[in-house]
Parts: structure tokens; C-alpha cells; sequence
């Protein structure tokens, strides 16, 4: 029995030894950090603290401070006070312009209610969900194959990466002309001789929102590619001509070795696409204009015409709270779950 | 020595432009998106008239669609607290403006020119507030008009429809010919400009009233209303099926180059026609829509006139207003813009064909209490029950819904408040 709980004494002393040992290295690694990021002067502040600072120290200590100073004040203003405004816009009865008449929880209600809001949440999950996966899947293999060390690879990687290049309303003009059936494919493969040939989903109402994750994924997916294609650079040779010794075939390294080591790229470019996948607009825009009739409303189409055509201002805002909450609600549990596993790991 | 004289030019420079500054008149500002071709040249128009008073004039011009920019930016200046002199804004909005009382009384200058005579009593009370003008109306477009190439027609022995029950032998006649019967834009708003018509066509002007004006329940759910819902279905089956998300103009050249029978749309259709060098009577016909005989939809432009700080700036205000109604203004304007005038005894000389009939129809629609506010165009009720609306419409020429479902729906989105 004493044995046993001396054991157990000596193992609780072990693992906080472990713990202290581990929090020492890491305090002494922020240290590192710390003194390579801050100039020479800084780190002499501190050792002569008592004495007077001279007037260029003073600048220097200030400098950062003043600079950063009004961007803060715009963020905070232009982004956390317009969504507080935004906020409580949508609890009142705000129509042709703001005005401060509490109406509960009613515009949530009407919005609830509207069967257009609803066709735009369902177009969100569909058009999301879409261009997240096809963006990612399309990338990933493109860098995949770009890697494999082949001639012209800055060239192809250019070709790729252009469309990024484009603004989305060009995009999806460009697409909205290719997917016309009386233009596009439909004629080309037509005059083709293939009469039979129907590609009108741009003028179907079922259809019309898969247009526009074709036009989304082909602006995109160049750029997931070239942060695949950095990721991929920096994996350790070492590691994989080790699997390599140990026999293993070139698809299980790709799958047990180099595409795991690539979740904080995979986590950056979830980031990058759902904020463009909810804020879509202007692609909406140029593409379908939400048709036909409102079948590809998304819901920041739906916010701004709800706010600035129809006269609705509370409603709109309601819808853009709804937004924020639906940005919050995808970002929110995978910042928390990432960040927390990066810090473990 | 070089240095002085650099100084004293300056000064004498910044001497002059005060003098210049002092001696202006007021300056106006004017929030409008005409920005196209003949539109432009309109207000070009309208500038000059105002140079010649001795005001200046500041253009304020917003591009893009039908002035939801403008709108945006409108009222971004006003909560601001820097209104323009004024905007173009029309219909029931105008009221929604002066609701917020931002609006300027014109009253004064209304009586001065006699605006009361010469404006038709439901263009005037539409321009009024509490019984004063806050609006100026600068033109009447007409929507219940069906723009016909009368060469494709004849080619498919085919006769101009009066009514909507003539209207599928007639547009079955083009289609074996090979032609689309009807160019249409597959946009809501085309869409509703369509259906407003078949309503006025399939009901009459009281029926038009009661449910698209009135928005009442018991019009919106009638055996009246289905059969609209059934003919603007039948509609459907004519246009081509590339129409979705095409604009207007697209749709017009398509009447023009004779690949269609015939399209439904106001009179800014014209610009087109006429931009092609095509004929009114010969190379095109402009006809009533089906079944809308002597009666009239009517798009009015207008501008309100914003409250202004300085005594200056309110005479510069008046100026405006009365140059806007000024016979030779009106009639310049709609010369160049395809609409006619809002006053009545603007001499009709040398506007065409097209024009001299609406002008007549007008006045008789007038009145005969046949002149209807156009929904599609936000003449009739305000932007958020226009909008419910215009979405059932939109909704049903798009998809499968059946005329019963959208009468429920259209009876539910005249409800938005």
C-alpha cells in the first residue's frame, strides 16, 4: 500500500515535472520570440528603465502605437459598430430609413415567414457545400499532379492561377454568355451535330444555382491550388523517403503522410472559401441576377435587396444578422477546434 | 522680384474666383441615373434651361439599373443630413419621403405657374403631400402597349390580336411560321410588366384598380384573377427559351431584326425602334395591349425637392421646379426620351405617331377613369408590397405552379405591409 502510493507520488511528481518542463521550454521559446522580433532598443529599455528615456526612444515606444491607432479606431467603428448598428436595426421597424421604434423579434419573424429567404438559406447549404468540396478536391489534385516535378510547371501554375486574376462579375459574365443555351455549350455541341444536346441549366429554375458553383469553383479552385502547392513544398523529404525505405507505395504516402501533414492549409482554404461562399454577391449578380425569378437568391442578394429596393430595412438587417450568425456558427467551433489541437500538438 | 510677382498673381487669381464664387447663384443638385444616350441628352436639356437663369448646376448622377444605386447613395446623404436640391424618385415613394418629412413645400411656385391646371388631377395628387406639391413630374410613359413587326405578321398570315382570347390563334400562326411570338427578358420586372397588362386586359380598369391599386382581398382571390394567372400561363408558352435574364433592349432587337412577333413593354421602347432608323406605322406598329383599349398604365417620372438650409438655395430649388414644368422643357425632354409630356397643352407637333396616340389616350383615360398606376413600374403601391408581388409573379412564370396556388400566394404577398 505505501509502496503504491509512494509510486503514485513519484509518477504525479513525474508528470509535473514533464508539465513545468514543457512550460519552461515554451516560455523560453516566447522569450526567443520575443527578443528576435524586438529591436535592439527595445530589449535596452528594459535594462535601463530607471533613467530618462530620450526623445527618440520615446518616439519609438509611441511610434507603433500612433500608427496602429486609427486603423483600430476605423475597424472598430466601420466593422464592430456597424454590426452593433446592424443589430439593433433589426430589432426595430426600420423601413425606407433607419429609425429606432422597437419591434421585438418581429422582423425574425416576417423573415422566417418569407418564402424567398428560405429558397436563399437552401441555396447557401447547396452552392456552400459545392464550391467548398469541389474547390478543395479540384485544388488538391492539381497541386498534387503540379508536383510531381514536371517541365513547364510555372507556366501551368500561372494558367491556373488567372482566373484569380478576374474580378467575379467578370467571371460571371463570361459564364453567363458560355452557359446561354442559345450561345454557349448547348449551341456549340448543337451545331456539332449532336441535336439532341440540352445544357440549360442557367434557365431552369431547379438548376440555375449549380451554375453558379460551376463558375465559383473554376474562379477558385487555381487559387486553393497554389496553397496546396505551398503546402506540399514544405513537407519534409525526409519524411516521406523514410515510407519510401520502408516500402511504402507513392498513393499511401499521399494518403497517410503528405495529405494529413496538410490540415493547416486545409483549414486556411475552409476559412478563405466559406466567408466567399456566404458573402457571394456580385458572382450571383453578374451570373443568374438571382433568376430565373428568385430561384438563386442567395442570402446577401436577398439582404441588399430587401434593404435598398424594397424599402424593408429592418428586415434586411434581420437577414444580415442571420448571415453573421451563419459565418459564426461554420468559423466559430472550427477556429476553437483547431487552434486548440494546433496548441496541443 | 520674380517671387513677389508669383504672389501677387496668386492673389489676384484667388481674388477673382472668391468674386466668381460670390457672384453665382444658387447651385442646384440633382440626383438622377439617366445616364444612357437619349436620356443624357435629356438632362443636358434641362441643365441649359437652368445655366440660362443664372443658376449653376452640379450633376449628380448615380448609373446602374433602375436607380437602386441611386437610391442607396440618396439615402446615405440624406441620413447625413446633405440632401441634394433634388432626386428622382416617383410614385407612392414619394410619399414614403415625405413621411419623413425631408420633403420641401413647392406650393408657391405651383401657384405662381398653375401647375393645378395643367397637370391631370391623378398625376397632380400623386405629386402632392398633405395637399402641397413636394414632386415636379417630368414625363408619362405608357406600359400597356405591344410593340408588333408588322413584316412577320404578314409573313405568317397572322392578324394583330385585340384580346387576349385572340391572342394564341395569332401567336400559334407565328410560331409554325418559324418566328418566337413573343421577345421577352426573363427579369421579375419584365416579367410583372407582362403580367400587369394581362391583368388590365383580362379584368378591365376597375377590376385593375381593385386588386393591383386597392390590393383587395376579395378581387386578388377572384375567378377573375385565375383567369389572369391562366392567360399570363399561356403567355409563357410563346417566348423563346433562351428569354431567361435577358435584358429589355436584347428583347426589342429581336422585334426589329424579325426574329419575333411581338413584345410587351412601356414606351422607353421606342429609343430603340428609332435608334434603328425603323418607322412607327410602317417598319413597326405600336398597339394597346390586348384587351386594354382606352385604358392607360401610366410610369411618371418626377423629381421631389428636398428642404433646403439657405434662402439662396431654396430659389435655386424654385427655379428648378418651374423650369422642369416649363412647356419647352417637356417638350425637349420626352422628344428626346420617348415618353410625353405631363402637362397637357404641350403642342404635340413634332413628336411621332406612337407619342401623339398615347397623348390622346391620356387625356381620354383620363377622363373616362381608365388611367392606371403601373404596379410593375412602383407607380401603385409602396416597394415592399411592389416587391412581395412582383416575387409571386416571377415565381410563377418560372416554375410549375398552378394559377390556384398563385392566387393564394399573390392574395398573401398584397398582405406585406
Amino acid at each position: 500500500m505505501r509502496r503504491f502510493l509512494a509510486n503514485e507520488q513519484f509518477e504525479i511528481n513525474c508528470s509535473q515535472a514533464v508539465v513545468m518542463r514543457a512550460r519552461r521550454v515554451r516560455i523560453s521559446k516566447i522569450e526567443e520570440m520575443v527578443m528576435l522580433a524586438s529591436p535592439p532598443s527595445a530589449v535596452d529599455d528594459t535594462v535601463r528603465k530607471p533613467c530618462r528615456l530620450s526623445l527618440s526612444d520615446r518616439i519609438e515606444t509611441w511610434l507603433p502605437k500612433i500608427i496602429l491607432a486609427p486603423t483600430f479606431v476605423v475597424t472598430l467603428l466601420f466593422i464592430y459598430g456597424f454590426i452593433l448598428w446592424t443589430g439593433c436595426l433589426s430589432f426595430t421597424t426600420s423601413r425606407m430609413l433607419p429609425n429606432y421604434e422597437f419591434a421585438g423579434l418581429s422582423q425574425y419573424h416576417a423573415l422566417f415567414a418569407n418564402e424567398r429567404w428560405w429558397v436563399a438559406l437552401k441555396n447557401l447549404a447547396l452552392f456552400g457545400g459545392l464550391f467548398i468540396a469541389g474547390c478543395l478536391a479540384i485544388g488538391l489534385s492539381l497541386a498534387i499532379l503540379l508536383d510531381q516535378k514536371i517541365r513547364g510547371e510555372g507556366f501551368i501554375r500561372s494558367v491556373y492561377l488567372y482566373p484569380m486574376a478576374l474580378s467575379f462579375v467578370v467571371t460571371g459574365t463570361a459564364w453567363k454568355w458560355m452557359l446561354n443555351p442559345g450561345l454557349g455549350i448547348e449551341k456549340l455541341v448543337r451545331d456539332f451535330g449532336f441535336h439532341n444536346f440540352t445544357f440549360d441549366w442557367l434557365t431552369n429554375s431547379e438548376l440555375s444555382i449549380y451554375t453558379v458553383v460551376i463558375a465559383g469553383v473554376w474562379q477558385s479552385s487555381g487559387f486553393i491550388m497554389a496553397m496546396f502547392l505551398a503546402g506540399l513544398r514544405g513537407v519534409d523529404d525526409s519524411i516521406i523517403k523514410a515510407a519510401q525505405v520502408d516500402g511504402a507505395s507513392l498513393p499511401v504516402i499521399y494518403w497517410r503522410i503528405i495529405i494529413p501533414s496538410l490540415r493547416p492549409v486545409f483549414f486556411s482554404a475552409f476559412m478563405i472559401l466559406s466567408h466567399i461562399a456566404i458573402k457571394s454577391f456580385d458572382l450571383v449578380m453578374a451570373l443568374t441576377g438571382g433568376g430565373p425569378g428568385f430561384s438563386s437568391d442567395t442570402p446577401a442578394t436577398f439582404m441588399y435587396t430587401f434593404s435598398f429596393t424594397r424599402n424593408q430595412i429592418g428586415m434586411g438587417a434581420a437577414s444580415a444578422m442571420m448571415m453573421l450568425m451563419i459565418v459564426a456558427a461554420v468559423v466559430v467551433p472550427f477556429l476553437y477546434s483547431e487552434l486548440r489541437s494546433s496548441r496541443r500538438g | 522680384m520674380n517671387c513677389i510677382q508669383h504672389k501677387t498673381k496668386l492673389a489676384v487669381a484667388m481674388a477673382l474666383s472668391l468674386a466668381v464664387f460670390s457672384a453665382q447663384a444658387a447651385e442646384v443638385e440633382v440626383l438622377h441615373w439617366w445616364t444612357s444616350g437619349g436620356e443624357a441628352k435629356s438632362v443636358g436639356e434641362l441643365k441649359k434651361l437652368m445655366q440660362a437663369k443664372g443658376d449653376s448646376w452640379k450633376d449628380f448622377a448615380v448609373s446602374g439599373g433602375g436607380g437602386e444605386n441611386a437610391m442607396t447613395v440618396l439615402k446615405a446623404r440624406v441620413v447625413a443630413g446633405d440632401a441634394p436640391t433634388a432626386a428622382q424618385i416617383k410614385g407612392p415613394s414619394i410619399q414614403e419621403w415625405a413621411n419623413e418629412g425631408v420633403l420641401a413645400n413647392l406650393s408657391a411656385v405651383a401657384k405662381a405657374g398653375h401647375w393645378d391646371a395643367q397637370l391631370p388631377p391623378v398625376v397632380s395628387s400623386a405629386m402632392k403631400y398633405q395637399g402641397n406639391y413636394v414632386a415636379v413630374p417630368v414625363n408619362v410613359h405608357r406600359v400597356n402597349w405591344m410593340w408588333v413587326n408588322p413584316a412577320v405578321f404578314k409573313k405568317a398570315g397572322a392578324t394583330v390580336p385585340k384580346t387576349w382570347a385572340e391572342f394564341p390563334a395569332a401567336a400559334d400562326k407565328l410560331q409554325k411560321a418559324g418566328f418566337i411570338p413573343v421577345a421577352h427578358g426573363g427579369q421579375p420586372w419584365q416579367d410583372f410588366t407582362i403580367f400587369e397588362s394581362v391583368v388590365l386586359g383580362v379584368g378591365g380598369a376597375d377590376f385593375y384598380k381593385k386588386s393591383m391599386v386597392q390590393l383587395d382581398q376579395g378581387a386578388l382571390q377572384s375567378a377573375t384573377m385565375l383567369k389572369a394567372f391562366n392567360t399570363f400561363r399561356m403567355v409563357r408558352k410563346y417566348v423563346d427559351k433562351d428569354f431567361s435574364g435577358r435584358d429589355w433592349n436584347l428583347a426589342t432587337q429581336m422585334v426589329i431584326q424579325g426574329k419575333a412577333g411581338m413584345q410587351f413593354m412601356g414606351d422607353w421602347a421606342k429609343g430603340e425602334f428609332a435608334a434603328a432608323g425603323k418607322k412607327p406605322g410602317a417598319d413597326y406598329l405600336c398597339v394597346d395591349a390586348p384587351g386594354t383599349k382606352g385604358d392607360f398604365t401610366y410610369n411618371i417620372d418626377s423629381f421631389v425637392m428636398f428642404k433646403q438650409k439657405s434662402a439662396e438655395a431654396t430659389k435655386g430649388q424654385d427655379d428648378l421646379a418651374s423650369a422642369i414644368m416649363s412647356p419647352e422643357f417637356q417638350e425637349i425632354f420626352n422628344l428626346n426620351k420617348g415618353s410625353i409630356p405631363a402637362r397637357l397643352d404641350v403642342k404635340m407637333d413634332k413628336f411621332d405617331d406612337c407619342a401623339k396616340k398615347s397623348h390622346t389616350d391620356f387625356i381620354a383615360s383620363s377622363k373616362a377613369g381608365t388611367l392606371v398606376p403601373s404596379i410593375a413600374h412602383q407607380m401603385a403601391v409602396p416597394a415592399a408590397t411592389t416587391g412581395a408581388i412582383q416575387d409571386v409573379v416571377t415565381q410563377f412564370f418560372n416554375s410549375e405552379m398552378t394559377s390556384a396556388q398563385a392566387v393564394v400566394k399573390l392574395a398573401a404577398a398584397a398582405r406585406t405591409k
